[in-house]
């Protein structure tokens, strides 16, 4: 292995933040530096910086610019930025539950006809899949997931719908996504899951990380109605099975 | 305690403060005041730190009345006809309404928000650090939601502090500066002239999520798609229609349009108060003097207070008086409902 990998690009967003770009495409290899580089920030902090959001394939820093200022930022990120990245460690892994199609995945028998396929196939391929969380963003708790089944990468919808429902399992382009609020979407709509990734009075009020594993599995609709009570007493629902 | 009650209040007009920052990397927008400065300067006038959750008045008119005690308030922002039972009330100024009275505000004559701060400031369940309205999240305090007619606010008794007014700068005018990037690169020359040299106007479908802008279309060089990376306040993205949309406090954390420009943060507030229809200009500004612009402006909140003076001299202002009425109503930026940013996660 390379002592150092190649340097990431450094992109100025007005004069408080930077975007350090370690690809121009969605690649888990740069997702993987984008989640080393905010793991180190945060445990080694650079002074004047104040926040980091993590995403596919490049790390947004926000910082002061009375504290520091843009050239002696990416002097010190370009460094780290450059370093090799630290042995992975074990990643935590959920499991969660969908109630597919019907009214809940008002797409999914759509995707079938346009997959050729059958929506239990649909399903099979979908919860068949082993995902990992690359970004979180958009609105609160709205999960991003790299790992979609190559059969089921599709275009995003011509025309993008103004409401989708809290907790949609959707795909979209080459990704899959679990969505806590009702949002717009142009994404196809494949199930709803009860759990909340996103509540407020939860501890923990967030419940996925950048790198978590994620797989799905199947309920009925009888036991998402159930769930879905539950969760929003606040029980997480979600099966932590890594531990 | 004394009550503040909201008698009436038109859209768009909300609890807002500094913003909510840290748990963006959950997708948890900042929101918090589209017009620090002023937000600053209303606060100051009663006594709190400068970025204390104050009341956030969209371009509509609104009452509020004191209920069990005095209450001590000030207003800064948009400029708009006030009163108290008949006697005018100046902008920038602080005024203590006395049990049972009310301060009627008029439309904003320009610009669109209006912070109406009080002594004490808001009291309110912090989330995140932070009072600030986000209706879309269900977060804010004391109402998780814009304000309606018939809220109370839990305030501080007047302390009987002489009233203040504050002397401000000098509005800057001129282009709205921008540092060109995050993705500049995703447009050609002739594109990143055409954004720079046209007049650009705020379409009336704008709010605290984003203001789009109406002017030539701009093109991308490579399509409207990338891979969806953070915003910050004053992103400019370009979507594939090519009008550019100025991502604003409630804006989404992440984007997949490319984002041709920055505005710095001295001119977010003044972007902000730009009302719909008034034609501007932007102009790339350099990093260091982006920068610098920044520092100076963290320095004229941090210095607030020096611009203090005892509201016995009051002279009129001839020359803000006459620029406000220059604007006349303008239309406001703001739209009476909510639009959707349309563009998929």
């Amino acid at each position: 292995m390379a002592a150092t990998l190649p340097p990431p690009r450094l992109l100025p967003n007005g004069d408080s933040a930077v975007t350090v770009e370690f690809s121009r495409t969605i690649d888990d290899a740069a997702n993987e530096r984008v989640l080393a580089l905010d793991k180190t920030l945060l445990a080694t902090p650079i002074e004047g910086i104040s926040e980091t959001i993590p995403t596919y394939r490049s790390l947004l820093v926000h910082y002061d610019p009375g504290k520091i200022g843009f050239d002696a930022l990416c002097e010190k990120l370009l460094p780290i930025a450059g370093r090799p990245l630290p042995p992975s460690t074990k990643a935590r892994r959920w499991r969660i539950p969908v109630a597919y199609g019907g009214e809940h995945g008002i797409d999914l028998e759509d995707v079938a006809k346009a997959l050729n396929t059958t929506p239990d196939d649909i399903v099979a391929r979908h919860a068949g899949g082993d995902y990992r969380v690359a970004m979180i963003g958009f609105t609160p708790g709205w999960s991003y997931l790299s790992g979609l089944d190559k059969s089921l990468h599709m275009s995003r919808r011509q025309n993008p719908r103004l409401l989708t429902p809290a907790g949609t399992i959707s795909i979209g382009g080459i990704q899959a996504g679990i969505q806590c609020l009702a949002a717009p979407s142009g994404w196809h709509l494949l199930g709803r899951t009860p759990v909340r990734t996103y509540q407020l009075h939860r501890n923990p009020t967030f419940l996925t990380e950048p790198g978590d594993r994620v797989t799905f599995f199947a309920i009925d609709h009888k036991t998402f109605e159930e769930q879905d009570r539950a969760a929003e007493a606040g029980e997480i629902i979600a099966e932590r099975v890594d531990a | 305690m004394s009550r503040l009650i909201v008698a009436s209040i038109g859209p768009a007009s909300s609890v807002q403060d500094g913003g909510r920052y840290g748990a963006q990397r959950y997708g948890l927008t900042v929101s918090g005041a589209m017009d620090r400065l002023a937000l600053a300067a209303a606060n100051t006038l009663v006594g709190n730190e400068p970025l204390a959750a104050a009341v956030e008045i969209g371009p509509f008119g609104a009452t509020f009345t004191a209920k069990d005690g005095a209450v001590r308030l000030a207003i800064a922002g948009a400029p708009r006809n006030a009163d108290v039972a008949g006697r005018p009330v100046a902008m920038e100024t602080s005024v203590t309404l006395k049990d049972g009275e009310t301060l009627t505000l008029g439309f904003a004559r320009g610009g669109a928000f209006t912070y109406l701060a009080i002594e004490g400031a808001i009291k309110g369940e912090l989330v995140f650090g932070s009072l600030a309205v986000n209706a879309r999240a269900g977060l804010g305090s004391p109402y998780p939601r814009p304000l309606q007619a018939g809220d109370e606010l839990t305030v501080d008794a007047a302390s009987g502090a002489p009233e203040l007014r504050i002397e401000m700068p000098k509005p800057v005018s001129g282009p709205i500066r921008v540092v060109l990037g995050p993705q500049d690169d995703e447009f050609d020359d002739a594109n990143k002239a055409l954004f720079l040299d046209s007049e650009w106007k705020i379409s009336a479908t704008s709010d605290r999520m984003g203001y789009r802008l109406e002017g030539p279309a701009i093109k991308h060089l490579h399509g409207h798609n990338i891979v969806s990376d953070g915003t910050v306040n004053g992103s400019i993205q370009v979507p594939g229609n090519g009008a550019p949309i100025a991502l604003m406090m409630d804006r989404g954390t992440s984007g997949g349009y490319p984002k041709i420009a920055t505005v710095i943060t001295a001119d977010i507030g003044r972007l902000a108060q730009t009302s719909a229809g008034t034609a501007f200009r932007f102009k790339a500004v350099p990093m260091a003097e982006a920068q610098e612009e920044a520092r100076k402006f963290q320095q004229l909140i941090r210095t607030l207070p020096d611009r203090l003076r005892s509201s016995d001299t009051v002279e009129l202002n001839i020359e803000a008086l006459s620029d406000a009425n220059v604007a006349g109503y303008a239309v406001s930026a703001m739209d009476a409902g909510t639009w959707q940013v349309t563009a998929e996660p």
